[in-house]
């Protein structure tokens, strides 16, 4: 076995090895330590990235996803505050059921894909002179500006699709901010400083 | 003159074929020397803000231990070791001990992509930049468990506010860092110190480099959060925010990172921007550039990161502390905007080359 064999077995292994952590008890019983069996995931992944020669992806994925997405995961898992009896709880409902099936659906889709884009590559020698610049950042944005610049484009519009869904949800919720709340029954007013409210207060019969 | 950079992976690297056993006790006391590194660094760096605090308010700051108080911080770390280490009974037992640990580790892989000099770096990466920007990440994990494992309302109020500072004035950092990365064409951060030799890019960028520098040491100053933006741990709300059930050891870890976190906003600002180990140079003046390149490039990155340090630690007497709200509208609402006019423009810069000792 050569070194990078070794060091693909130890990465797999582990990133395989988080995510079993990631679903199973004693840790998956926990969202917060679920959410940690996921980020150390994603390091083996960039781990396996680097192993790859793409530096970049490895560190992007660290960017993005261990630092970004999954701060915000647990921050949504903090301000969510689960309590235990919520969480006990391990009933087979139905939705639940149709989660699994799409789940595995999505599984099997993504198992062929990846069958059919590898059925006839070969594999070439990285330290050809050719793959010189293989994974390097110039190499990367080269790419993605003249190969692929359609799917960039696509997925920069569904990102700013995301951003003005969330600018108009935040809207929608701060209509009601904005509208001040009834008093809560038995409110006593405040004897305002000025006459013209005067009459409120006596109504009331507040003893001030 | 030229400068030829050796760092201490490619030595390791160089003695890997011959003797593979003396590579591998290189690397271990590249890991150790790192590490006393950090230590004797954060020791340094709490007996200054003490002595600089103290100053700024007309006091003498300590005194008694050793001459002025120079080992006064020994004496404070050697009673931290020795009290009692607490996890509170409802902890997260599991988070509580990885929280402060995880934060000590992102610093110590910062800490190995810093050039401090040619000869002085440990590892000198092609995506140099990108890759301190994303273990400096591991510091909010630390800061967010560790609030959240404590199990306690103070705790947990400090965590979210820092983890909400610091992933929105990310943006603006990584935006203000990109102008330098457009300028010098390079991700390396021993090539974007040597894209610095006719000049530091906070004078030659024609007014892109003086508020890239402004914005990223703002919102640096934010991301450590330190005074004016240490709402993360107002001592007047919050008692002591994330690190309020924290106690001996496991504080110190928290402590210490804080601490190192200020000498690496410090040493990127001033590779970023004011050269790092790179002498003052000014085009293509070779007399006044022999003169200045006398003094070693260790000393003056050591200059300028001192320098640095003493500005963010003079912040802290100056400045109030922002409200949280104040705090989200300075980033998204006036820092962002500047980044971004600031990035289109110096992209308008380098295309036309229109900057100082352009080549």
């Amino acid at each position: 076995m050569t070194g990078e064999q070794i060091m693909f077995y130890l990465l797999g292994g582990g990133a395989v090895l988080a995510s079993a952590a990631m679903l199973l008890p004693p840790m998956g019983r926990s969202p917060i330590h679920s959410a940690i069996s996921l980020i150390v995931s994603f390091f083996f992944l960039a781990g396996l990235y680097a192993l790859l020669s793409a530096h970049m992806l490895s560190v992007l994925q660290i960017i993005v996803y261990a630092g970004a997405v999954m701060v915000l995961f647990t921050f949504v898992i903090m301000l969510l505050n689960l309590n235990a009896d919520e969480l006990q709880e391990s009933r087979i409902t139905p939705g639940r059921i149709a989660a699994g099936i799409l789940a595995l659906f999505v599984f099997g889709k993504l198992a062929t894909a990846i069958q059919l884009t590898t059925a006839g590559a070969q594999s070439v020698d990285l330290s050809d002179p050719g793959f010189a610049n293989f994974g390097s950042v110039p190499e990367v944005g080269r790419m993605m500006y003249t190969t692929f610049l359609v799917p960039f484009e696509l997925v920069s519009v569904l990102l700013l699709v995301a951003a003005v869904g969330a600018v108009v949800l935040a809207k929608r919720s701060m209509k009601y901010v904005d509208r001040p709340l009834p008093p809560p029954a038995g409110y006593e007013h405040p004897a305002p400083s000025d006459d013209e409210g005067g009459h409120d207060a006596h109504a009331h019969g507040g003893g001030h | 003159m030229s400068w030829p950079v050796k760092t201490i992976a490619e030595r390791t690297g160089d003695l890997l074929p011959g003797s593979p056993w003396t590579a591998a006790l290189y690397v271990l006391l590249t890991i150790l020397a790192v590490t006393a590194f950090m230590t004797v660094t954060g020791l340094v760096l709490i007996y200054a803000e003490r002595k600089i605090a103290a100053h700024f308010q007309c006091r003498l700051g300590p005194m008694r231990v050793g001459w002025h108080g120079v080992l006064q911080t020994i004496a404070d770390a050697l009673k931290l070791l020795l009290k009692e280490d607490i996890v509170p009974r409802d902890a997260d037992a599991l988070l509580h001990i990885l929280a402060p640990v995880l934060s000590f580790a992102g610093m110590l892989l910062v800490m190995i992509a810093l050039p401090m000099s040619p000869s002085l770096q440990v590892a000198d990466m092609n995506i140099g930049v990108l890759y301190v920007t994303a273990v400096s990440g591991l510091g909010v994990l630390g800061i967010l468990l560790g609030g959240w494992s404590s199990n306690n309302k103070w705790s947990l109020l400090g965590a979210m506010r820092a983890g909400a500072q610091i992933i929105s004035y990310e943006v603006s950092a990584t935006l203000a860092l990109l102008v330098v990365v457009l300028f010098s064409g390079t991700l390396q951060l021993s090539g974007i110190v040597q894209s610095q030799e006719a000049g530091w890019w906070i004078w030659r960028a024609h007014g892109c480099g003086i508020v890239a520098f402004a914005i990223f040491l703002i919102a640096g100053t934010a991301e450590i959060n330190r005074t004016p933006f240490d709402l993360a741990e107002g001592e007047s709300e919050l008692t002591a925010g994330f690190h309020t059930e924290y106690s001996g050891l496991r504080f110190s870890f928290f402590f210490l990172s804080e601490f190192l976190n200020m000498f690496v906003l410090a040493a990127m600002t001033s590779t970023l921007f004011l050269g790092g180990w790179m002498p003052l140079h000014i085009g293509h003046f070779t007399v006044f550039n022999g003169v200045m390149d006398i003094i070693p490039p260790g000393l003056w990155f050591t200059f300028k990161t001192t320098g640095m340090i003493f500005l963010i630690m003079w912040f802290r007497w100056t400045f109030p502390r922002l409200r949280v709200d104040q705090l989200m509208r300075l980033e998204w609402k006036i820092l962002l905007p500047i980044g971004f006019v600031n990035l289109f423009v110096s992209a308008a810069c380098v295309v036309t080359g229109c900057y100082f000792f352009a080549r």
